[in-house]
């Protein structure tokens, strides 16, 4: 399974997808809407993990974006903020809304329940 | 004066002690100052009307007496000066007739003179002697007691006014037999052209009757006097006979008058006067006015009592209403006050609250980056066999994932306070969600030897609410009872149906209790007692917002040593009662 990990943040991004990778899971990430774009339409991922929160455009437009080019993909966001009104969203969107910071083992988890591994 | 001090207390109206200072710009009012405004206010408003009336009234009363006394007192004199006037018309004109009647020889007859003076006395009385003059003042003949005959009368004063008038009527004077008598005297003409006078004596004892007879009161005086104020009758008070009153004469008037004067003595007096025709007299009718006015007086002090009366009648109403207004707006403001304290204690949390979300919004992404990069540490010295062997660097790995872990658990507490989760309502049984909370703890109050009363009455309604906050509700609030009590100590749950509407369940302890002025602020974020056991300071405001999200309200009640209850109230059906 390959997995694409957006988030602004590059630190938190990087390392999240070299320690995926460490747990055997196929990872890439981007730092930019139009980075995980034109990854998108080069390789096909199954899930995509996004951050609610970001510059330009939020998650949930992203991820409106990428359905597009790649329906059948599923997806996970992830936040810092925790506001009913991006709960709702999110929850409504996606396979599933996590806070941050969490465990890695239960992002893993949740990958595995949204691909139904 | 313990005593006084007492009862005035006891009187004192609530407001009394609320003191009004820049500081406390709350309190719209002075009560004090309005409270006696008010009192000032209606009691004058009150009691003007009636002091006006009173004052009218008596003047009207005084004025009515006097006027009424003033016609009585004009009555009584033209009476009295028409019985003595006519009584000495009488004397003159007996006098007239003898002088018509009688031939002058039978005058001059000693005999003659003294049959008319049998006479005289048997139809008229007081007469006492009979004189005839001739024209050059020589008494020619006399009947009487005395031996007055050849007697020359021509120097005499009455004698030239008797013969230029035609009559003549004297003074009172003290005659040879020392009693009071007056002379009236007549002109008559004789054939021959010359003239003569017939002049008698009278006795004043009928004069001084009629004078006595008039029905004046105790203090009143009535007498006759000359024109030169000699008295001509005997005086109650003004002096006796032949001696100078003591009151100034009045001015003549043909009219029986009223006068004002003061008296020796002092006192003010009415006097009622009028000159008597043809004689050098003057009636007197003397009143002092405080007799006069004595109906006055006791109409006035009646009236004053009564209007101190109304006056302390009127007050103690006043009082009452102005003390029951104000008490009422006192109250009413309180209640306007605790309710703007509630308020603003509300909005102050949910503003907090904002905030402590905000934080925790910015502090969740650096967290997150820690706690990768710090993973990803982990993850590569497990892989790496130099370093899996080194169990310092893994502990150290482990202390920053595990801090990481619990700031995350903070931040998303502080978030849980401020989010709006929707609740799931669903029917649910109140005494099943307490047990099941309670059993969380079963095993510590067995470990701690602490007891747990769980009172759930039957009738109690199903309620309808969200399952998942109000576990977390009673969760936190067992859970702060157990960390405020000591072992042997007990643990009430307690639920009952306050109304229709609502249900309250009161969780209570028997431990350390609270203190009152951390009372106000326990369901502050961040306000902990127990931050040094490793408290977040949370749990309480966390538990304060999801009670208020059920639309209910929480409240806590406790005294130090002797434990805390704090008491939550919810709605029995959420979707009944408007969201706040």
């Amino acid at each position: 399974m390959k997995i694409l990990l957006v988030d602004d943040e590059e630190k938190f991004v990087s390392r999240l997808a070299q320690r995926l990778i460490l747990r055997g899971l196929e990872a890439d990430w981007a730092t930019t809407w139009d980075e995980a774009l034109s990854k998108t339409e080069k390789g096909k991922y199954d899930i995509a993990v996004l951050d609610v929160k970001m510059p330009f455009m939020s998650g949930i437009d992203l991820k409106k974006k990428l359905e597009k080019i790649s329906p059948d993909m599923k997806f996970i966001f992830v936040t810092g903020h925790g506001s009913e009104e991006d709960y709702n969203v999110g929850s409504k969107e996606a396979a599933f809304y996590i806070m941050k910071p969490f465990k890695i083992e239960t992002l893993v988890e949740k990958i595995k329940q949204a691909l139904e591994v | 004066m313990m005593e006084f001090k007492d009862i005035v207390t006891r009187f004192k109206p609530k407001f009394w002690h609320t003191e009004t200072s820049p500081f406390n710009s709350q309190i719209l009012f002075n009560y004090r100052r309005f409270w006696l405004l008010s009192i000032f206010l209606r009691f004058t408003i009150s009691v003007a009307p009636m002091l006006i009336f009173l004052i009218m009234n008596l003047s009207l009363a005084r004025t009515a007496l006097q006027n009424e006394n003033y016609l009585r007192t004009v009555r009584l004199t033209s009476n009295a000066r028409r019985t003595i006037a006519y009584f000495l018309e009488e004397r003159l004109d007996a006098l007239k007739f003898i002088i018509q009647e009688t031939e002058f020889q039978r005058l001059k007859d000693p005999v003659g003179l003294f049959s008319i003076l049998q006479n005289l006395k048997m139809g008229f009385g007081g007469f006492v002697d009979v004189g005839l003059i001739n024209d050059s003042g020589l008494q020619i003949n006399y009947a009487g007691p005395f031996d007055l005959a050849g007697r020359n009368y021509r120097d005499q004063k009455w004698f030239r006014e008797c013969y230029e008038t035609g009559t003549y009527i004297s003074d009172v004077f003290l005659g040879y037999r020392r009693l009071p008598h007056l002379i009236a005297a007549v002109k008559g003409s004789i054939q021959d052209g010359s003239y003569y006078l017939l002049r008698a004596t009278l006795d004043i004892t009928k004069f001084t009757q009629i004078v006595s007879s008039l029905e004046l009161s105790e203090k009143s005086d009535a007498f006759l006097c000359n024109r030169e104020g000699l008295l001509q009758t005997p005086s109650k008070y003004y002096g006796g006979i032949f001696e100078r009153i003591d009151l100034p004469i009045p001015e003549y008037s043909p009219h029986s008058e009223v006068a004002e004067a003061i008296d020796r003595a002092g006192n003010p007096v009415s006097i009622g006067y009028a000159y008597i025709e043809k004689s050098p007299y003057i009636l007197m009718l003397v009143k002092r006015n405080q007799e006069i006015m004595k109906g006055w007086y006791s109409l006035r002090k009646e009236m004053i009592w009564l209007f101190w009366g109304c006056t302390v009648v009127t007050l103690i109403v006043v009082l009452s209403i102005s003390t029951f207004m104000v008490n009422k707006i006192y109250h009413a403001d309180q209640t306007r006050l605790s309710a703007m304290d509630r308020l603003e204690g509300t909005s102050r949390l949910a503003s907090i609250g904002r905030l402590a979300a905000g934080v925790a919004h910015e502090i969740n992404n650096p967290l997150a980056v820690i706690n990768e990069n710090a993973g990803l540490i982990k993850d590569l010295f497990i892989l790496k066999k130099e370093y899996k062997e080194d169990p310092q660097l893994l502990e150290l790995i482990d202390t920053i994932l595990e801090s990481v872990e619990r700031s995350g658990e903070i931040t998303r507490e502080l978030l849980g306070f401020a989010r709006h989760f929707e609740p799931k309502i669903q029917p649910l049984q109140l005494h099943k969600v307490i047990k099941e909370v309670v059993s969380f703890y079963k095993k510590e109050a067995l470990y701690r030897n602490i007891r747990i009363n769980i009172d759930v009455p039957e009738d109690i309604p199903v309620i309808h609410s969200d399952h998942g906050s109000l576990q977390q509700i009673f969760l936190s609030l067992v859970n702060n009872a157990f960390q405020a009590m000591k072992g042997g100590c007990q643990l009430d749950v307690i639920a009952a149906k306050q109304d229709e509407k609502y249900v309250t369940v009161s969780i209570r302890d028997n431990g350390c209790g609270i203190p009152e002025d951390e009372q106000k602020k326990i369901f502050e974020p961040f306000y902990s007692t127990k931050s040094t056991k490793g408290g977040t300071g949370l749990g309480l405001s966390i538990t304060y917002g999801l009670v208020q999200k059920l639309n209910g309200d929480i409240s806590v009640h406790s005294k130090i040593g002797e434990g805390t209850t704090f008491t939550v109230r919810l709605p029995i059906n959420l979707e009944g009662v408007t969201p706040k």
